[in-house]
């Protein structure tokens, strides 16, 4: 765990390293190389229009930009060419670029997604590509959305860690067998990119709703053994915006770049609050 | 919408599935050949039966119909908390009222 803590903290500093030309001589050649790049791709002839969303919290517009086409291109490449070639002022926010940190999240012609992993030639409209903030945010500037109210829905639906023991009890022993744990499994690799939060019409509409992505985490929270109060999750996802203002459409379940299924989680959780409800009723 | 409204709604979905389909079931069936006013309450009038079918088939849609009205207020046109259980309580309640009216009418004596 403190391993991969400090590799996802290096990680971190890695990408912010680039950011920063002369930080070290390391960053420093990644730098000269994305020039290269920066450089073979306007050399390029076919080119393709995108619109990008400028302004901040109150008010803004999408401007056009004319981008070189390639044939291994990312969303998030082609707003880096954007940035670091035709306005250095243009903000947005990534970290890995290989789909873990979550942070690159944006609304690619309409619809959520991330991308440092979505490929321009999957996406692209005839010619043109337009990208935005994700919904269902404020915006903060430009691209970037202010994640707050994501994550304080995350903390709202009960997903910050409560301590059941302490260091001289034993740690539980659970099987990777056990259907509760193989439950919680499907849906532990999310990595908060709210992409499916910006997908989820119920969010957009319901100003308290959760969300699915805090509401899947409550899930693995109630299938966690280590977890002693299952009872204050399903009481903390019964609430005004709780699991049960979902519609069970699916558009969570369908962007999920993670390919989770935050629906199904929700549907778990509903029948756990009625099994309980019942319990107690009898 | 929060847990016992969630139940509300869905418990009196499951008692209306078979109350929908008897009831188009009957219609589709007495109406054969034609039926008249009088001929529908010689059949319904005194009826245990079917008062209690159409009493429970009027509080099932009335709770349901409110419920989802409910959401809809909310979801679409944005409505606070207390006008949406204001207008839930009385849309339900007069349903009832109307209904209970409806379903005497023709099945009392
Ligand atoms: S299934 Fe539920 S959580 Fe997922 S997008 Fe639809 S309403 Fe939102
Ligand atoms: S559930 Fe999927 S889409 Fe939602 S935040 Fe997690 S990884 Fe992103
Ligand atoms: S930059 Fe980390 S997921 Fe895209």
């Amino acid at each position: 765990m403190p391993r991969e803590f400090v590799i996802s903290g290096l990680r971190l500093f890695w990408s912010t390293a680039i950011m920063n030309e002369g930080f070290s001589e390391a960053p420093q050649r990644l730098v000269e190389d994305k020039k290269d790049t920066i450089l073979s791709m306007t050399n390029e002839t076919t080119k393709m229009s995108v619109k990008v969303w400028r302004g901040d919290k109150s008010s803004g517009s999408y401007q056009t930009f004319e981008v070189p086409r390639q044939e291994n291109q990312t969303v998030l490449d082609v707003v880096t060419w954007i940035q670091q070639t035709q306005d250095p002022n243009l903000s947005y926010r990534f970290a890995c670029r290989v789909g873990m940190c979550g942070s690159c999240a944006m609304m690619v012609n309409g619809a959520p997604r991330w991308t440092c992993r979505t490929h321009v030639n999957k996406v692209l409209d005839g010619d043109t590509l337009e990208v935005a903030p994700l919904r269902n945010l404020p915006v903060i500037k430009d691209l970037v959305a202010d994640m707050d109210p994501f994550f304080d829905k995350w903390v709202d639906a009960g997903g910050h860690h409560a301590p059941s023991a302490s260091r001289y009890d034993d740690m539980p022993k659970i099987s990777s067998d056990e259907p509760e744990r193989a439950e919680a499994n499907k849906s532990i690799e999310c990595i908060n990119c709210a992409v499916c939060y910006a997908a989820c019409d119920t969010v957009a509409q319901n100003p308290d709703y959760l969300g699915p992505a805090a509401l899947q985490r409550a899930w693995t929270l109630l299938n966690d053994k280590k977890v002693d109060d299952h009872d204050a999750v399903l009481e903390k996802v019964s609430g005004k915006g709780g699991c049960h203002n979902c519609h069970s459409q699916g558009s969570c379940t369908l962007y999920c770049p993670n390919g989770l299924d935050p629906m199904r989680a929700i549907a778990g959780l509903k029948s756990a609050t009625i099994k309980r409800a019942l319990k107690r009723g009898g | 919408m929060d847990l016992r409204l969630y139940i509300a709604q869905r418990v009196s979905a499951m008692v209306m599935i078979p109350l929908v389909f008897a009831h188009l079931g009957v219609m589709i069936y007495a109406i054969q050949g034609g039926v008249s006013a009088g001929e529908i309450l010689s059949r319904t009038q005194g009826s245990v039966f079917w008062f209690l079918f159409y009493g429970v088939f009027v509080v099932s849609v009335s709770v349901h119909g409110a419920i989802g009205l409910r959401t809809i207020l909310s979801e679409t046109f944005r409505f606070r908390s207390l006008t949406l259980d204001a207008i839930m309580w009385t849309f339900g309640l007069v349903s009832i009222f109307m209904g209970a009216r409806a379903v005497s009418a023709v099945t009392w004596l």
